[in-house]
């Protein structure tokens, strides 16, 4: 990167997108573990937000995005309201989901945010008919869809990567490889060359990028859409990056080597890498400071209001279940 | 009003659905072809590969992708060729299809037709005669239904295009060529049985092809001096708990049939419901027909072992008068 040409607003935007995941993330743990507000699994991406941030700043609100069970980066990213994400996470009325998802099944519709996921894969073959269906209405939004290193090892990849060759659909998919599925070393339960060279078997164009680097993921990202925007092939970018904390906001990760997430946070954590960009490119620390504070400042208010909100109303569990049959009419 | 088997029926109801819907599309191996048992036939012609559209063998695909596509503004039916095979979408349509609208807090729908051809067809086996219909009955988000007649096929697969639910549509695969009237303005209401044949002494609860050896039982019986009711449920989910308990109101006597295992069947279900709503008008004991709980062979002689007949229904009704 020469400082010459960087783009502020856009490294700007992208730290900006980091800090409030992170901020959201760090009240979202502190709900499950202090306050016990939380009550199911959360599965932080504290470590990994350089993707989120950098494939997002790429989209439109009315383009598609699906996601993972680690799905909060993504969902904040496209441009859901962090408040009524974390009424989600505390299954509270006024959550996007009214409280009947919570974090595993995080959604909104409204930024075209299409769920995350409790089964992992499942997504692919979901958002490749997503894309299969702008394709038969004309339209000319794309798909991103988003999935972890150990999603490859399901069959979903290998018929929704070919589906969406078949069918030549604008869809992007990002393997966002955070090396661990739970709590396996994804690499040492993976054959082959890796996500990428199975894609390429597949027949997409696949490139691979430093996850932690925000900046670059957002370039790679950026060549990518405007290609598919043109009418192109669907495509597969890998990017790299790495889980700073468990599995789950309850897991204390100890299967890691010892070190290898202390030595990732101090050296290629994305907003650390991104902070230190932007003061290169002559922004003062103040002025990520507050950017800092702001998204912190956001998050506490976003938590508070959550706790402060009812649960939803009993009389909503036989609401939205199908309309023939419906439970609300006969629940036995 | 004109004759027509069940598959070209059904056929029909595709073709009007497509031609008032550009959102309808139909997606599955083999379409482009007309299908494997030629329900798709001309339709390619008419409307083009991307809405007559073939897929890889790909079963997970096909339901997610199908479902993606519902998700974004498009009605698909889906086409599974044999119902064992959609067992490979399993995961796609019991924790995808049937749950996102729930999950997501009404967000979403999933406006899609899943046809499952089903049941015993000249010595298919184990792998492609199944009847499982009382499985998805069991997943709240599913409506499911199974027409016996050339008339429902039609009017019941253009409700089901219609409908806004995920529908479980399971044809059967022995009856494609059975005729009989279809009038096209016959509109039905999904959810309702039909009364095949009105009588006083017994009900008779069925779908699927055993609803129709059901009326074969019935002529039978009427012979013998009982005069049977045949329930056709039509739909198993939701499905008609009144007509049911109407009928047996009135006649004092139920046999429930059907081809799918008797074990853990939809026919307990219907049972137990009567057991619990109507015990007291019950005058003679409840008889349920279903497979032995076993596989289906391929010789025809084991194969039959499996089967219910309209035999075996005309002796379970006069069994309820012992
Ligand atoms: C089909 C399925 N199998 C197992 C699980 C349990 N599970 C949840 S997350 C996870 C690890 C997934 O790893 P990866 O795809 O790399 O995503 P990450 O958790 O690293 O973001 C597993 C095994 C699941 N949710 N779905
Ligand atoms: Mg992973």
């Amino acid at each position: 990167m020469t400082i010459e040409n960087f783009n502020t607003d856009r490294g700007l935007a992208l730290l900006t997108v980091m800090e409030r995941i992170r901020a959201f993330e760090e009240q979202a743990c502190l709900a499950a573990e202090r306050d016990k507000l939380v009550l199911g699994a959360i599965h932080p991406s504290i470590g990994q937000e350089g993707v989120a941030a950098g494939v997002m700043s790429n989209l439109n609100k009315d383009d598609i995005i699906l996601s993972t069970h680690r799905g909060h980066g993504h969902t904040l990213a496209k441009g859901a309201s962090s408040v009524a994400m974390m009424r989600e996470l505390l299954g509270r009325e006024g959550g996007c989901c009214g409280g009947k998802g919570g974090s595993m099944h995080i959604a909104d519709f409204e930024v075209g945010m299409l769920g995350a996921n409790g089964v992992v894969s499942a997504n692919i073959t979901i958002a490749a008919g997503a894309a299969h269906a702008i394709k038969l209405l004309g339209d000319d939004r794309i798909v991103v869809d988003i999935f972890g290193d150990g999603a490859i090892n399901r069959g979903p990849f290998l018929e929704g990567l070919n589906w969406s060759t078949v069918f030549d659909l604008p869809i992007l998919f990002v393997c966002e490889d955070n090396q661990y599925s739970a709590t396996t070393k994804t690499s040492s339960m993976t054959g082959g060359d890796g996500p990428a060279a199975r894609a390429t078997a597949l027949g997409l164009r696949a490139t691979e990028v430093d996850g932690n680097d925000a900046e670059a993921v957002a370039d790679v990202a950026a060549e990518i859409c405007a290609r598919l925007r043109a009418g192109g092939k669907p495509e597969f970018l890998h990017a790299v990056t790495y889980r700073q904390t468990g599995h789950t906001s309850f897991d204390p990760a100890a299967y890691r080597p010892e070190g290898e997430a202390a030595k990732h946070r101090l050296e290629n954590d994305p907003i650390a890498r991104q902070r230190d960009i932007l003061l290169t490119a002559g922004i003062s620390e103040q002025a990520l400071t507050d950017i800092r504070g702001e998204a912190q400042a956001e998050m506490i208010e976003a938590l508070r209001l959550a706790a402060a909100s009812p649960f939803p109303d009993d009389d909503t569990v036989f609401l939205d279940v199908q309309d023939l049959g419906s439970p609300a009419v006969e629940a036995y | 009003m004109t004759i027509m088997t069940y598959a070209n029926a059904a056929l029909e109801a595709i073709r009007q659905s497509m031609q008032s819907d550009p959102t309808v599309w139909c997606v599955g191996e083999d379409l482009g072809r007309g299908g494997v048992f030629g329900q798709y036939k001309g339709l390619r012609e008419e409307f083009g590969e991307a809405r007559i559209s073939d897929a890889p063998i790909s079963e997970a695909a096909i339901m997610g992708a199908a479902f993606g596509a519902a998700m974004v503004g498009t009605r698909p039916v889906v086409e599974m060729r044999f119902a064992d095979f959609a067992l490979c979408a399993t995961d796609e349509l019991v924790n995808q299809i049937a749950k996102a609208r729930f999950m997501f807090g009404g967000q979403s729908r999933a406006p899609m037709v899943i046809r499952k051809p089903m049941g015993l067809w000249r010595s298919s086996a184990a792998q492609h005669s199944q009847s499982l219909e009382s499985w998805y009955v069991h997943i709240p988000g599913l409506v499911v239904l199974c027409p016996a007649t050339p008339q429902d096929n039609y009017s019941m697969l253009k409700a089901a295009i219609a409908c806004d639910d995920p529908v479980v549509y399971l044809e059967h695969k022995n009856i494609w060529a059975l005729e009989g009237d279809v009038d096209f303005d016959h509109q039905i209401t999904l959810g309702e049985a039909s009364t095949r044949r009105t009588g006083a002494d017994v009900t008779i609860v069925s779908w699927s092809n055993t609803a129709n050896l059901a009326v074969e039982a019935a002529d039978t019986l009427a012979d013998k001096n009982i005069d049977a009711e045949v329930i056709d449920l039509r739909s198993l989910w939701p499905w008609d708990k009144s007509a049911v308990l109407d009928s047996v109101r009135k006649t004092g006597r139920l046999v429930v049939a059907h081809e799918s295992v008797a074990v853990g069947g939809f026919g307990a279900e219907i049972v137990a419901t009567v057991a619990e709503q109507v015990a007291s008008s019950l005058k003679g004991p409840v008889r349920r027909l279903g497979a032995p709980r076993s596989l289906i062979a391929y010789a025809p002689n084991l194969e039959d072992k499996m089967r219910v007949t309209a035999e075996m229904i005309v002796t379970a009704a006069q069994e309820t008068f012992e």
